[in-house]
């Protein structure tokens, strides 16, 4: 919190030296704005980011450092007994000592060495803040004496500020490279650890899935089996049952509403169809669990049939629904795309309209509408809350779409979600099924975007 | 050629082509009902949803509430007359509403029944007489009449979500208790009011106590963080890669980049904020900054694309003209292309956030799943959001809570409507066509 404060304070003072800079550039120029080489506003802008970068940089560059240096001090400082400990076990003594200072557990009433310690890291915190506060605020009164002396009529004021201005554009661009190289980092890092565990081989093709931490060391898969193959076989039966249901609903609702519909239905029917795009996934998941799944359960009972009340079809027609407009969408952009040109040729040849749809527009558009589903697919493969509200947690191997099947990510929320122990297979394992799912999206979006990006090319 | 000839001429291949027209335009009309058909069936499973949830949920906005009269016994709240807040509020007033349920029912006896009969009455009894008592401290002493919520078996029965038909082994509700809350509807005592609970409690174990104001104070602040985040980094990035960037291999990487991000599973986004925000930065467990700043990560492709598309679409005459005033390249963006993109912009943006409000998990990866009973009132205090409460809900074993996650679900939709409503507003009333 005190950062904040400290973070306002650094702009309050930016904003006096731009008031600063401005005026002082106009008092040189004789008060003649003409005189100057830049407006006078752009010598503010010069003097508050020389305040104000330098400092903000620092004030981000100290909180991000400040708790490891911290802690290697109240480390260095432990009694001898307690410096000495497992690496674990200091980590562990730390986060307490840390969860102690910030209220968040108790004082131990009877450990000295640990009361030492807590106010200990109090007393650097408290010094470190101190520090920060004085470092930061001669570094940004620094900055301003330095500006303030460069002012003059001649000063380039426009294009120092442009320079800085494009820098921070371009800094403010790799936020997305970063994101990237975020993801792909923390899951490889995670997963390798895990794969120092449970061998690579067993984690792809083993077929027993049961994370739990086994009860007895002798017991079979002591830590656990980790064999993924029954999770992506239920991921892909349950993205395969919901392409069954979005993917003729999708594209055919797509042709209607391109080719056939009066503007009239059109503008009604498109909306609609976002507003199911819109639609929080979890409320789908709502739907499955407490709707569709009952009346499928029920309904099978009418025919003998014993459906799962988790079943894998509850879920994939569900999930469908949720991706009828991703497929709509994209396909009824490419259906628009194709020229009239191919469309009046057709009909000049005497075809009738489903004729033309079929024999000349399907294939024109086929490439555009393959890299929708594509995407589709991977939206499929992605998608959480419907299948953790709808399907079943059990691993089966199996391909009936009427017993419970469980998918990547339900496995992963059950993993991470609840009592962790941090540093086990189990909660790793979600990691390297993380890696998995990345992977396999990002294969299909980029073979999908390609796809569609070399068929926009073509007519336009 | 010769085909046409032989129509011409003979009757039987004239007949065959009426034929194989006839099938044709059969053909036509099928295909045409299909496409049809599509549409209304995703129509329909869009209103049967949205149906099945109204229809689920309308109940939760009445709650049973039971009129009582409580003695504000003063030898039991505060025996020492001190009038200290602190003991005010450590008083039994469960023994007072204990008292009052004796009044009301006097015949019953036995521990047994009597706990039964106690338990018609909401936990959250206790809750506001207490809190009457602590707002008027006068009052003690006095006998005080005020509608209490029933509790949530009492309160279904009343919605009739719990069947009077039904064998008794099979009902949530006993004889003995149908008995008791009869004779409180022949006395009147008992109403269905407007529940102003569910819009002003924070989630609670109790069906008839839970509320969403805490849910949706900590959307609110999760989507402030992610609006300040994102808002700013997604048009910077947007005019640098539109009005800046050169065409080079690393301006087409971001794009990739950014292209690819949009359609990564927001699940990955958790695991992300997870191993970093949580595991390197060490920032609070289940605290809105950390969600908010995990789903700024997830809607910035979707609004640089929607700003990318909201530069491009303003005309190069603009930037033109503006050149020839001698205005330099920052000028021109920062004094006409992005005030014009502007309504484009913000539109975009604001179905961003319209995802990121009904985004659940990777709050789910990051803590923001536990049960959070206090209202949160700062960016690291621990929240759920919006979606979170009604995935909680649903998980809930009470058949009360079934109609309470419909409800929650209600109100959520009814925020993203407005959003989108919104979203649409601008775009009507600030498009140009240029």
């Amino acid at each position: 919190m005190s950062t904040f404060v400290l973070t306002a304070a650094l702009l309050m003072i930016a904003y006096f030296a731009f008031r600063h800079g401005r005026s002082r550039a106009l008092a040189q120029a004789g008060g003649k704005s003409h005189a100057l080489h830049s407006l006078p506003y752009y010598y503010g802008y010069y003097v508050a980011l020389w305040c104000g970068v330098p400092a903000l940089l620092l004030v981000v560059a100290w909180t991000a450092l400040q708790g490891d240096i911290v802690r290697a001090l109240v480390v260095s400082d432990l009694p001898e007994n307690l410096r000495t400990l497992p690496a674990q076990e200091l980590t562990l003594l730390l986060n307490n000592i840390v969860n102690i200072a910030e209220g968040a557990a108790l004082m131990p009433a009877d450990n000295t060495d640990i009361q030492a310690a807590v106010a200990h890291y109090q007393n650097l915190q408290d010094i470190a803040f101190g520090a920060l506060i004085v470092l930061a605020v001669t570094v940004a009164v620094a900055g301003i004496l330095f500006a303030r002396g460069r002012i003059s009529p001649a000063l380039r004021a426009r294009n120092s500020v442009e320079q800085a201005a494009k820098w921070i554009l371009i800094a403010s661009s790799t936020v997305a490279i970063f994101t990237t190289v975020g993801i792909v980092f923390s899951l490889l890092f995670e997963a390798m650890r895990f794969f120092r565990a449970v061998p690579v081989t067993d984690f792809l093709f083993g077929l027993e899935w049961s994370p739990q931490t086994a009860i007895r060391e002798d017991q079979v898969g002591a830590s656990g089996a980790f064999g993924a193959v029954p999770l992506f076989a239920g991921t892909m039966l349950i993205s395969f049952i919901a392409m069954v249901v979005a993917a003729p609903l999708g594209l055919m609702a797509a042709i209607y509403l391109a080719e056939y519909a009066k503007p009239k239905l059109r503008s009604i029917a498109k909306p609609a169809l976002e507003i199911l795009a819109g639609i929080p996934t979890v409320v789908y998941g709502f739907f499955a669990a407490l709707t569709v799944a009952p009346m499928l359960r029920n309904s099978g009972d009418l025919f003998g049939l014993s459906i799962s009340s988790e079943s894998a079809l509850a879920a994939g027609v569900v999930m469908g629904i949720m991706i009828i407009p991703f497929v709509s969408s994209i396909s009824d952009d490419v259906i628009t795309a194709v020229p009239q040109s191919l469309r009046e040729g057709s009909y000049g040849m005497g075809a009738t309209q489903s004729e033309t749809i079929k024999n000349v527009i399907f294939p024109a558009a086929l490439p555009g509408i393959v890299g929708g589903l594509l995407l589709a697919v991977s939206r499929a493969i992605g998608e959480t809350m419907i299948v953790v509200m709808a399907a079943g947690l059990s691993a089966n191997l199996t391909a009936n779409p009427f017993q419970a099947v469980t998918t990547v990510t339900v496995q992963i929320v059950t993993l991470l979600v609840g009592d962790q122990e941090f540093d086990s297979p189990k909660t790793l394992a979600a990691f390297a099924l993380g890696l998995v799912l990345f992977v396999i999206t990002l294969i299909l979006n980029v073979v999908a975007l390609t796809v569609v990006n070399r068929y926009r090319e073509k007519y336009d | 050629m010769t085909d046409i000839a032989e129509t011409r001429t003979t009757p039987l291949a004239a007949g065959r082509a009426a034929d194989r027209i006839r099938k044709r335009y059969a053909a036509e009309r099928r295909f045409r009902l299909y496409g049809l058909v599509a549409v209304c069936v995703s129509i329909a499973f869009l209103a049967l949803m949205l149906l099945s949830i109204v229809s689920k949920g309308y109940t939760a906005f009445q709650q049973t509430m039971v009129y009582v009269d409580v003695h504000l016994d003063e030898s039991v709240i505060d025996p020492k007359g001190s009038r200290n807040a602190d003991d005010l509020a450590r008083a039994n007033y469960g023994a007072l509403i204990r008292k009052t349920v004796a009044g009301l029912f006097p015949e019953v006896s036995g521990r047994r029944d009597k706990r039964k009969v106690r338990k018609l009455l909401s936990p959250g009894a206790t809750y506001d007489v207490r809190a009457m008592v602590m707002d008027d401290p006068s009052l003690i002493g006095k006998r005080i009449s005020l509608w209490v919520p029933a509790s949530d078996d009492f309160d279904q029965l009343l919605k009739g979500n719990i069947r009077r038909d039904v064998p008794e082994s099979d009902r949530r509700v006993s004889d003995k208790e149908l008995a008791w809350i009869d004779s409180l509807m022949e006395k009147g005592l008992v109403e269905k009011q407007f529940n102003t609970r569910f819009f002003t409690a924070g989630a609670s174990q109790e069906p008839e106590l839970a509320g969403i104001l805490g849910a949706a104070v900590g959307s609110f602040l999760t989507l402030l963080v992610t609006f300040l985040v994102s808002f700013p980094l997604g048009i910077m990035t947007a005019t640098y890669l539109e009005e800046f960037a050169p065409k080079n291999r690393w301006t087409d990487l971001i794009e990739v980049n950014i292209n690819n991000l949009a359609a990564v599973p927001s699940i990955v986004f958790g695991l992300l904020g997870l191993a970093v925000f949580l595991n390197f930065f060490g920032l609070p467990r289940s605290a809105p900054l950390v969600g908010g700043l995990v789903l700024a990560l997830m809607t910035l492709p979707t609004i640089i694309i929607t700003s990318r598309a909201a530069l491009k679409a303003v005309p190069p005459s603009i930037r033109e003209a503006a050149f020839g005033m001698g205005a330099s390249r920052l000028q021109v963006v920062v004094h006409h292309v992005v005030p014009l993109a502007m309504p484009g912009i913000l539109t975009g943006s604001i179905i961003g956030m319209a995802q990121a409000l009904g985004e659940t998990a990777p709050l789910l990866m990051i803590g923001m799943v536990a049960f959070v009973a206090d209202i949160p009132t700062g960016f690291f205090d621990p929240a759920t959001a919006l979606p979170v409460q009604v995935y909680l809900w649903a998980d809930s074993a009470e058949r009360a809570f079934v109609e309470r996650t419909s409800a929650a679900i209600m109100v959520l939709l009814a925020f993203l409507f407005i959003m989108n409503l919104f979203a649409v507003y601008l775009r009507k009333r600030f498009e140009r066509r240029w």
